[in-house]
């Protein structure tokens, strides 16, 4: 059984393509057969977040359009056997995705045997982030703290119910996450940033996880090496209870209360 | 909170603001989706013919779409002002 992972937000750079290679990465850890699917034509950046942007020969768009195998274009990951990468095209041609090639790609997955098929959604709501949740099982809905993204958060989450083929079909709805990035909670104390249940209630969703703003994400990115394997980034460490979470675990979440001021700081307001 | 808090002004709590924002956009929101995308722009126009016979307010108008088993129904209402006001626009 493949079940297919959107990663999406409708605002830009909240974190989707971040949140996605730490999912791919963390269901792989765990023996899963994962493929992780950049949608984003145009503007390729998954393949720098996993590191492997020197080793792309074919694409999504090539396998859609039969100039090579799918075997061909999946770059299998060096630091985990089960997990692969499949690029997006450097194309500026808008209309390379089409709805039929992306289900035969997905098939094929299906038929190689793969668990977990994640696919990290460009921003917007045009036809690269509809094609990458229109085949999903479940989304994850990545939202930062923050109005702007909340509010596209939202129209997210009426596609899902509506545009999507489980919901064309009459099925089970797709299975909806929040995923809260960025989140700091020095503000959140300080009434300076929506806190978790803000945003949960607004948008009426289970959260999947919090990730902490993090110095941890940049030097991750930086250097190809998706944030979840740094254990020592309280970031890593949060998406590895996300992960865990997404497969049945019961966690707490971390590194959601903010530091205790010392007494100086609190004698000065620091 | 520290002892010399009071020599500097706290800002106030945005987080709450933006709360409250966002409650009130994302119902409105919810509430129009689904619908038609030519609603405003109906609604728009039925407010310009309206008013060359009647002096109604900007939210006079109030129209949207409702399922009822098979249909859709558009639903229409139109506030008319109170007489005297009525009386009184139409001698200024």
């Amino acid at each position: 059984m493949t079940e297919f992972i959107v990663v999406t937000s409708g605002k830009g750079g909240v974190g989707k393509t971040t949140t996605s290679a730490s999912i791919a990465v963390g269901l792989a850890k765990r023996g899963k057969k994962v493929a992780v699917i950049d949608f984003d034509v145009g503007l390729r950046n998954l393949d720098l977040i996993m590191g492997c942007e020197r080793r792309v020969v074919y694409d999504f768009v090539n396998v859609i359009h039969n100039e090579c195998t799918l075997k061909q274009a999946l770059i299998k990951d060096k630091r985990i056997d089960t997990l692969h990468v499949l690029a997006a095209s450097q194309t500026r041609d808008k209309e390379a995705l089409t709805k039929e090639g992306v289900e035969k790609v997905l098939n094929d997955l299906k038929e190689e045997g793969f668990d977990y098929v994640v696919c990290d959604s460009p921003a917007g709501i045009e036809k690269g982030a509809y094609l990458a949740m229109y085949f999903a099982d479940r989304a994850i809905v990545v939202v930062n703290p923050e109005v702007s993204s909340v509010r596209d958060s939202d129209r997210i989450l009426g596609l899902l119910a509506s545009k999507t083929r489980r919901a064309e079909l009459g099925a089970a709805p797709v299975e909806q996450h929040l995923l809260l990035t960025r989140y700091n909670p020095s503000r959140v104390a300080d009434g300076d940033m929506m806190s978790i249940d803000d945003v949960k209630e607004i948008l009426g969703i289970e959260v999947l996880g919090v990730i902490p703003e993090s110095e941890g994400v940049l030097t991750a990115s930086n250097s190809g090496v998706p944030v979840i394997l740094d254990d020592e980034s309280n970031a890593g460490q949060a998406y590895e209870d996300a992960v865990a979470r997404l497969a049945g675990e019961q966690r707490p979440m971390r590194f959601i209360e903010a530091p205790k001021k010392g007494f100086l700081a609190r004698m000065f307001g620091g | 909170m520290g002892i010399f808090d009071f020599l500097r002004s706290r800002p106030k709590n945005t987080a709450s603001t933006a709360r409250e924002r966002l409650r009130i956009i994302v119902a409105q929101e919810r509430s129009q989706r689904g619908a038609p995308d030519y609603l405003p722009l109906l609604r728009r126009e039925l407010l310009e013919v309206i008013r060359k016979y009647v002096n109604v307010d900007q939210d006079a108008v109030d129209i949207h779409v409702e399922k009822d088993g098979e249909h859709d129904v558009l639903e229409l209402s139109v506030a008319l002002p109170e007489r005297a006001q009525a009386a009184q626009a139409a001698a200024s």
